[in-house]
């Protein structure tokens, strides 16, 4: 990159578990909250923004843009243009990612880059036949063809699509994203055992970095009509354990699978975002940043691999740059599956796979000590669009708290892609 | 277009179509609203005149001003009535003129966008069709009520006509206005359409393209009957109505009208002298003069913002209980960005939930503005909205120590030209204001509960508060579309000063072994919206002791009974009981239905009336009326009529009698 860019702030929402029925927020509310919280405490007024850019992956059909609806919302004005991203679970990445394209070329100064995803307000889809049965239906125009049409019509034609499940099966070798990992963990040798240990770490590390007040800065609570504050993120468990996650039966590949529930990440609602800035705007705005971003990566691989990602991603960073992984001081890696994390560990340390792919030796895994170390998205979930900004804000914070330096965010993507960050503390 | 007849009409302009259609367009002369004053009815009778020589199409009646339709009848004509010869014949001349209007041989339609209120709703129910524009400023109404007299301008005929005599009746006797939506759905307007086709939709319509729409047969009979056999009933349940919020000894006006409809064909020229319904009877009850009085007082408080043209677009609240949390959320339904800061987020949680509600109430359903005026109401627990903030009011509790510590702190962050206000109703402005390196910034902006409901809002100007500061709250606070009253800092200013020794007085009575209902019911009667006690109750018997010792000092005792609640954690509504029970957010009294439900025997008995002690009223409005007869003349308020609008305004002081010091002065 030849202009530096800077992250200034950056701020989220509480991820919000799914429960069975949509949630208290939209996607707009999570977004418009956690940045209307981040933009009030800025030297700047929302109108100097330069853009707005929004990754989502399942944006509702009302708000398809919904980068200008928040844009709007925001009290960014008429004349601030909002976009919205989309590249599955990176499309918060992506947001970034494209900011800091418009920042390279000196489009914009000043940029709100994000993600969001209200995955609980997924929506239910009429199956194919039943949409296909309506056309005729609204085509019919007597009542001799309505009758006709009526005796076509079969109660099968009611079932729902579930768009959720739509979203999360790669259309072109038609698998979940679960059974993705499954191919990973029979790759890899991966047992329901070492998923289970790293869901139980993930969870304890969370609820630690809690209690440690290490997620509190970025968090901005919200407040539902109704009065009801959500001021953390909720579907980590306490009382996560190996023996409460050995009752969980495998759910994508049914029954014969190791991937469950319990071992992958949760479908949650959240957004975040992070103010980017040109050295220009830190000056003319007098901003201080917290740190500036270094190289960004996006990388492709077969589908049906897709949870290996970042390491298809991270890799020509660390060559770029002449980096081993434990030179980094922090890692945040999306932790879309336990599978699929330990699988990246894995390839690290496999001569085969890397020299296949990579034309190297093996560079080794990043240490437990530096890899999401408050946990990850097995416990605090995982809403899509907004999973590879939350990751490159609490990147911020761990390297805050290590008093400074270098560190990597890396997601993997559905369709099999992977994206990478490197950011560097100023 | 074809070339124009005639133009020698001040007010009026006509043009023709080619198509036949004429457009007659008001434009009062040097005014920014429209009104119908005696020359603009004369000029409009001209008009009639020109039209019936060379009848068009059609004609469509809109107006040149942006600001609206026609805010109604001339208010200054009216109040320079002088006998009741002039009212009749003021009444006769817009009834006369609008029969003609409904009479014309041609169709004719009024295009309503913004305000049509009063007489200029009648003229427009004399036309045959009536559209709408649906912006949030149309507003149609017949408040003639609130000033004490009727829509005698042949609202009271053609109104129940046309959309039945209930909904009529309800908007006739209570003034309140309905929406462009409402307008359409109530059969007022034909069409409700946006502006951007209100031209082509007058157009269509005046020409005959559009029937005028049928009522389903179900509401068509439902008001047949009401307007025929059932119109007894209807009245009588009209007058129950008004019976249950005014007595006709103040108000005339409602009954009046409910007679008029019901004997007289809406006809206010048809009543006999003598009859408690006819002109004579309401226009020489001092009620009307009162209330016409009251609206220039109204008038006189809204004009002290225009002299500052401060337009905050971001507030900070920094208190986040009932009284902030309401500013706040008033605030942000007038446009305004808001950071509302409190030590917790719990904290300021329920003052979210309360604006939800308001929010949804004040938009009518109207999901989106709800959402937007949520997404300006920012809560923030760490204050970092008071460096962006134009204006930051500080509504925390009455503690002068930490007032002093947040001041100080808020000056320091602050950008320099913000405003910085205190709520504080108890504590001295000036000792919080040595608390600032500039005291000159701190001036006083003094909200009264609940805050989306009262109109007053009083300024207070410190010894030391800048006149530009002054200024500038002022104009703040008709921005929020509050009436402000400039005070000067004194315990208790104007309005507490008052409600304080008349609350302290129907406290003692209780004393004194009077029931407390009977205390208020007098007060009730005599036009209090709330009796004393109950008002004791809602603000909170913690809050009335410490109010009393700011406002009597120290040494003073409250009464023996007051401080016997409170030490039993009896302080009133919020508590559930204090003098009265509370349920459901309303004080229990004796001889209510919901006290009688206990069983049979006691509903056959009715409770004994109890014997009221003579002078009662008088009795505990007499300090009440010293106490204002003070804040005059120790200069609390620039003047006599100036408190009485405070008063009137700040505590809902009966406004029939003009206020206190206009009551005593009548009085004699």
């Amino acid at each position: 990159m030849h202009k530096p860019i800077y992250i200034v702030d950056g701020a989220r929402t509480p991820f919000l578990k799914a429960k069975s029925a949509p949630g208290p927020f939209t996607a707009a509310d999570l977004a418009t909250a956690a940045g209307s919280a981040l933009l009030m405490r800025q030297p700047f007024a929302p109108e100097q923004l330069d853009e707005l850019i929004l990754g989502c992956a399942s944006p509702s059909a009302d708000e398809v843009n919904i980068g200008r609806v928040v844009a709007l919302r925001l009290g960014c004005g008429n004349q601030v243009p909002g976009w919205t991203v989309m590249r599955n679970c990176a499309s918060g990445m992506q947001a970034i990612d494209s900011a800091i394209a418009n920042l390279q070329c000196g489009r914009s100064q000043l940029v709100l880059a994000g993600g969001v995803d209200a995955l609980s307000h997924a929506p239910l889809l009429f199956s194919e036949k039943m949409v296909r049965w309506l056309a005729g239906w609204y085509a019919a125009r007597s009542t001799g063809d309505r009758l006709a049409m009526l005796r076509t019509f079969r109660l099968g034609h009611l079932a729902p699509v579930i768009g959720i499940m739509k979203g999360l099966t790669d259309p072109i070798v038609g698998q979940l994203m679960g059974q993705t990992a499954e191919n990973l963990a029979w790759k890899f040798g991966i047992t329901r055992e070492d998923m289970d240990a790293f869901a139980v770490e993930s969870h304890r590390r969370v609820c630690a970095g809690q209690d440690a007040g290490h997620y509190a800065d970025e968090i901005v609570p919200l407040i539902d009509r109704d009065g009801q504050v959500y001021a953390a993120d909720d579907g980590v468990r306490r009382d996560s354990s190996m023996a409460n996650l050995a009752k969980l039966k495998p759910f994508f590949d049914k029954t014969y699978g190791r991937v469950t529930p319990g071992n992958s990440s949760q479908i949650t609602d959240g957004a975040a975002w992070l103010v980017l800035a040109s050295e220009e705007a830190v000056e003319r705005h007098g901003l201080q940043p917290l740190a500036r971003i270094v190289d960004s990566q996006w990388a492709g691989l077969a589908p049906d691999q897709m949870g290996l990602g970042p390491v298809h991603a991270t890799m020509p960073i660390l060559q770029r740059h002449g980096l081993a992984p434990n030179d980094l001081d922090a890692w945040e890696l999306n932790e879309a599956f336990a599978a699929q994390v330990i699988a990246c560990l894995r390839a690290f340390e496999d001569d085969d796979y890397c020299r296949t792919h990579f034309g190297v030796d093996a560079p080794g895994a990043p240490e437990a000590s530096r890899l999401n170390v408050d946990g990850g998205a097995v416990a605090l979930g995982h809403p899509v669009g907004a999973s590879g900004a939350r990751i490159v804000l609490h990147l911020l914070e761990v390297l805050r708290r290590k008093g400074g330096g270098r560190g990597l965010a890396t997601i993997c993507i559905g369709g099999g892609q992977g994206g990478a960050m490197l950011v560097e503390t100023v | 277009m074809s070339a124009n007849m005639q133009q020698d009409w001040k007010h009026w302009r006509l043009r023709r179509e080619d198509t036949g259609l004429a457009w007659l367009d008001l434009d009062k002369a040097d005014a920014s609203a429209n009104v119908l004053s005696a020359e603009v009815l004369a000029e409009f009778a001209g008009v009639l005149d020109t039209l019936d020589a060379a009848p068009p199409k059609a004609l469509v009646i809109a107006s040149a001003k942006p600001a609206g339709f026609i805010a109604g009848a001339d208010i200054e004509e009216f109040s320079r009535l002088d006998s009741v010869l002039a009212a009749r014949m003021l009444v006769e001349r817009g009834w006369l003129l609008f029969n003609r209007l409904a009479a014309v041989s041609y169709p004719t339609l009024a295009l309503i966008r913004g305000h049509c209120m009063g007489g200029g709703l009648e003229l427009a129910l004399a036309c045959r069709h009536r559209i709408v524009v649906d912006e949030p400023g149309t507003k149609l109404a017949l408040p003639e009520v609130m000033l004490g007299i009727v829509p005698g301008w042949g609202g009271m005929l053609r109104l129940p006509a046309l959309i039945g005599p209930a909904a009529a009746l309800d908007l006739m006797l209570t003034g309140k206005s309905v929406d462009a939506k409402k307008a359409k759905r109530l059969g007022l307007a034909d069409d409700c359409v946006p502006a951007r086709v209100m031209e082509s939709a007058a157009r269509i319509v005046a020409l005959g393209g559009k029937p005028v729409r049928q009522l389903p047969a179900k509401e068509r009979a439902t008001r047949w009957a009401m307007n025929g056999p059932l119109r007894r009933m209807v009245a009588d349940k009209a007058r129950a109505q008004a019976a249950r919020k005014v007595s006709r000894a103040n108000y005339p006006a409602p009954f009046a009208i409910v007679d008029i409809w019901e004997k007289y064909g809406g006809n206010a020229l048809d009543v006999p002298a003598g009859d408690p319904s006819s002109l004579d009877s309401i226009f020489t009850s001092p009620t009307a003069r009162n209330l016409v009085r009251v609206f220039h007082l109204q008038e006189r408080l809204k004009a002290f913002g225009k002299d500052s043209d401060f337009a905050p677009r971001h507030v900070h609240v920094v208190g986040a209980g009932v009284m902030g949390g309401d500013i706040a959320a008033v605030c942000a339904l007038r446009g305004m960005t808001v950071t509302l800061q409190d030590q917790s987020v719990e904290r300021i949680a329920p003052a979210i939930a309360r604006a939800a509600k308001l929010f949804e109430r004040r938009h009518k359903g109207d999901a989106k503005q709800v959402r937007f005026t949520l997404d300006r109401l920012i809560p923030d627990p760490k204050g970092e909205g008071a460096a962006r903030a134009d204006l930051i009011i500080e509504a925390i509790f009455e503690n002068l120590d930490v007032k002093r510590s947040l001041f100080a702190e808020l000056e320091a962050r602050a950008k320099p030209d913000a405003v910085l206000a205190t709520n504080t109703s108890s504590l001295r402005l000036e000792d919080i204001a040595t608390a600032l390196k500039d005291p000159a910034r701190l001036v006083g902006i003094h909200f009264f509960n609940p805050v989306p409901m009262l109109p007053l809002v009083e300024v207070v100007q410190g010894e030391a508060t800048d006149a530009e500061v002054l200024r500038r709250a002022t104009g703040f606070v008709r921005r929020i579309d509050k009436l402000p009253l400039p005070v000067q800092s004194a315990p208790g200013f104007l309005v507490n000063a008052v409600l304080g020794p008349y609350m302290l007085e129907a406290l003692r009575c209780v004393e004194e072994g009077i029931a407390p209902e009977t205390v208020d019911a007098v007060l009730v009667e005599f036009g209090m919206p709330m009796g004393p006690v109950e008002l004791v109750d809602t603000v909170g018997l913690d809050i009335a002791v410490a109010a009393g010792k700011a406002l009597a000092g120290e040494g003073a005792e409250p009464p023996a009974r007051l401080l016997k609640l409170v030490g039993e954690g009896k302080l009133g509504r919020k508590s559930g009981e204090g003098y009265y029970r509370w349920r459901d957010g309303k004080a229990v009294k004796a001889g209510d239905e919901d006290e009688r439900k206990g069983g049979l025997w006691r509903r056959r008995k009715p409770a004994p009336q109890p014997t009221i002690p003579a002078g009662l009223a008088e009795r505990v409005l007499a300090p009440l009326l010293a106490a204002t007869r003070r804040c005059v003349e120790q200069g609390v308020v620039g003047d006599a009529d100036l408190a009485d609008a405070g008063v009137i305004f700040g505590t809902g002081f009966a406004p029939h009698t003009g206020g206190p010091l206009h009551y005593c002065k009548t009085k004699g």
